[in-house]
């Protein structure tokens, strides 16, 4: 059993093969159906979104799965052959797949590094694969890790908290201004679209009184009822800065719209409480002069955009503890993977029965007393048959199954009725020399992970 | 007993300092705990410092320099804790305790006998307390005023560093440095009073008309004018920060002037 992970992103793929190869949500049943159907693919989940389209797989054999998800790639579009997607496919085996999969949720992978949409977009293809019974024991403990070790990554690092786009950045310069934005009113002059998602955040954030202006007054009506908000007459807007805590302006005016004289008034009538002014238009609508005004804050694009800058730096910076958190998470779900080997598990069911056997023993035997040796063999005798007896039809069918499909089903079901824990679990055959460091010093070997294809170490991708 | 609380206080509020210094300008949040830590621990054996003082002395003993220097220290760093559980605005601390340290030292270097009051002076601790409280809430605004130059300044200039990130919204700066003037000008109005009441009784006379008592009802009347633009005028903003640091520079010459006379009596 091998688990593998193909498809093709942002990196290394462009738009147009990219969308090519998207599955609409309608069709993710269908395509989940497919893919399992192909020979030697045990279990899949198909992640598509505007950045990616991955496939992970249980298969039995890495390369014949390789080239069973490439054909299922190519299939989805009837345009592309399997040779034009193989410059942009990157492959995965095992300890890779898995560390990919948990960067992808991790949103290490992203685009923009720390963005959380990716998390709901990889809860929804498993959703999809459990719905459509495409994944099983392995894939669905593997995404539920992913998602968890993503869950701490948001929460154990800052790779989430800054914002990394314009209008984002605005909400965040506010809230360096106004420690509560719950009772801060916000004017919106113009409606830029860049404008209009500000003040959409910013109402998210608590913003609870809204003015609007255009120079339509139709428009500003339309707005005003989508924000909940008042609309103003364009030619009295000026006015109604003085009751504005921000002002959001964007409007397609080649000149300056609000000058420094406009702030001023503006200001004294505040009686100097500070006012926020972001000015998101091209050409500016905003004097400039206005930030030489005291307790006004004018911010323009360039402003924020160097803001958004910064703020990626940031999250870059974030994204190296991020990637040391997904490195503990990988061993520990490569351990369980081991885990999930027919050999240790047999070998612990033994072990298991055999400790029972003598504990008991041991316990009848001190209370017996004195027995003689033929007495003693007899009642040795009687633990051992029933012991063997009990054990013969599950060790059986655990070595029947071991190359099955289902094999991990068996062991998983054996080490639960069985009560064995991972942890107690010898080591497997120690032939591969390949171990998995992990965090707290054990090393864990993953001979149950053959590394059978060197190739799925490399990136992006297959020699 | 006491001498040994006071040296450990020093000590705990000098590593105080240091980490909310260095807290102050790395990145990491993560020297935050261990600032606050130290000066909890620091505030208490301040606590003890005080305590044991006056039990062993068998009175208030709040009349000397050194004792209204250490309780300034004292009372500054307990208006940080409490605020600092409020509304967990770490930063504040790296601007407080250095304030307390430096009063902490200055306490330290005053003569630090109990001074044997005459019975008239018995209830001069009163006077002693409330212009001390009335002027930690100076100091508080004038800490939040420095703190809201420095964001504004940041915010105009547009140089988002840590110290941007880690200085909290002006507008909270601002509602601080105005509660801070609000709770402190009650506290020194009677802290006068009391005062002039004492000398009454000392010498005979409400006011003896001389340059620190002048000086000293010259910052009163100051900070009276700042409270009163502020709810009136609208001084808040860039313009209370700006009056209530000179302010503040007013009642440090005050106390200066009074110490250096005090003393050059005594010599």
């Amino acid at each position: 059993m091998n688990i593998i992970a193909v498809g093709l992103s942002h990196k290394t793929a462009p738009v147009e093969v990219r969308e090519r190869l998207a599955v609409p949500e309608s069709r993710l049943g269908e395509a989940l159906h497919r893919l399992c159907g192909y020979q030697g693919i045990k279990e899949g989940v198909l992640l598509s979104t505007c950045n990616r389209v991955e496939v992970y797989a249980v298969v039995d054999d890495v390369d014949a799965g390789f080239a069973r998800v490439q054909e299922f790639l190519a299939d989805t579009h009837l345009s592309l052959s399997s040779e034009q997607l193989t410059p942009h496919l990157y492959w995965h085996t095992d300890g890779r797949a898995i560390s990919h999969l948990f960067r992808v949720a991790a949103s290490l992978d992203s685009m923009v590094v720390g963005e959380p949409q990716i998390l709901g977009q990889l809860k929804d293809a498993f959703e999809a694969s459990l719905t459509h019974k495409a994944s099983g024991l392995v894939l669905n403990k593997l995404l539920q890790k992913a998602i968890s070790a993503a869950k701490r990554v948001r929460t154990e690092t800052k790779i989430a908290e800054t914002a990394v786009s314009v209008s984002y950045a605005a909400v965040e310069l506010a809230k360096k201004i106004f420690s509560n934005l719950n009772e801060k009113t916000v004017l919106l002059v113009g409606a830029g679209e860049m404008a209009k998602l500000a003040a959409k955040h910013l109402i998210n954030n608590g913003v609870q009184r809204v003015m609007i202006t255009t120079r339509n007054p139709q428009g500003a009506i339309e707005l005003a009822q989508r924000f909940n908000g008042a609309s103003i007459p364009f030619d009295e807007f000026r006015r109604a800065m003085a009751e504005a805590d921000i002002v959001l302006c964007s409007t397609g005016a080649a000149h300056y719209l609000i000058r420094a004289v406009d702030v001023e008034e503006a200001v004294r009538r505040r009686m100097n409480r500070p006012i926020f002014l972001i000015d998101i238009s091209v050409p500016r609508n905003i004097e400039p002069a206005v930030k030489d005004i005291d307790n006004a804050f004018l911010f323009d694009i360039d402003d924020l955009e160097m803001r958004v800058e910064q703020n990626r730096e940031e999250r870059r910076r974030e994204a190296v503890k991020a990637e040391g958190m997904i490195e503990e998470e990988v061993a520990a779900s490569l351990h369980w993977l081991k885990s999930l080997d027919v050999t240790p598990t047999i070998v612990a069911l033994r072990k298991r029965a055999e400790d029972i056997k003598q504990a008991e023993l041991d316990k009848v035997m001190a209370r017996l007393g004195h027995l003689s040796a033929h007495e003693r063999s007899a009642v040795e005798g009687l633990a051992s048959a029933i012991v063997n007896k009990l054990l013969h039809g599950p060790l059986v069918t655990l070595k029947a199954e071991a190359d099955s499909a289902g094999s991990s089903m068996y062991v998983e079901a054996a080490k639960r009725f069985f009560g064995l824990d991972a942890t107690q679990l010898p080591p497997a055959i120690p032939a591969e020399p390949a171990r998995v460091r992990d965090e707290e010093g054990r090393a864990a070997p993953v001979t149950a992970l053959k590394q059978s294809d060197p190739s799925g170490q490399q990136e992006p991708k297959r020699a | 007993m006491p001498a040994t609380f006071f040296i450990a206080t020093i000590v705990l509020y000098f590593a105080g300092t240091g980490f909310f210094l260095a807290y102050l300008l790395r990145r990491s949040e993560a020297l935050s705990q261990v600032s606050l830590g130290v000066t909890a621990v620091g505030f208490l054996t301040h606590t003890l410092a005080l305590l044991t003082r006056m039990l062993e002395a068998g009175q208030v003993t709040l009349a000397s320099f050194h004792e209204a220097m250490s309780f300034f220290s004292w009372a500054l760093v307990l208006v940080f804790l409490f605020v600092e559980i409020r509304h967990r605005i770490h930063v504040l601390g790296s601007f407080i305790l250095p304030l307390a340290l430096i009063s902490l030292l200055s306490a330290a270097a005053l003569p630090k006998e109990v001074p044997t009051l005459e019975p008239v002076l018995k209830t001069v601790w009163v006077h002693v307390t409330l212009s001390m409280l009335g002027t930690v809430g100076f100091a508080v605004a004038f800490v939040a005023g420095i703190m809201y130059l420095i964001q504004d300044g940041l915010l105009k200039s547009k140089r988002f560093n840590v110290l941007y990130s880690k200085l909290p919204p002006l507008d909270f700066l601002d509602r601080l440095n105005q509660q801070s003037i609000v709770m402190g000008f009650p506290l020194l109005t009677m802290g006068i009073i009391t005062g002039a009441i004492s000398a009454e009784f000392a010498r005979g006379s409400y006011l003896s008309w001389n340059p620190e008592q002048l000086w000293a009802l010259a910052t009163w009347l100051f900070y009276f004018v700042v409270l009163m633009g502020r709810l009136t005028v609208g001084w808040r903003a860039k313009r209370a920060a700006y009056l209530t640091i000179i302010g503040f520079a007013g009642v440090v010459l005050t106390f200066i002037g009074v110490m250096l006379k005090a003393h050059g009596a005594v010599a």
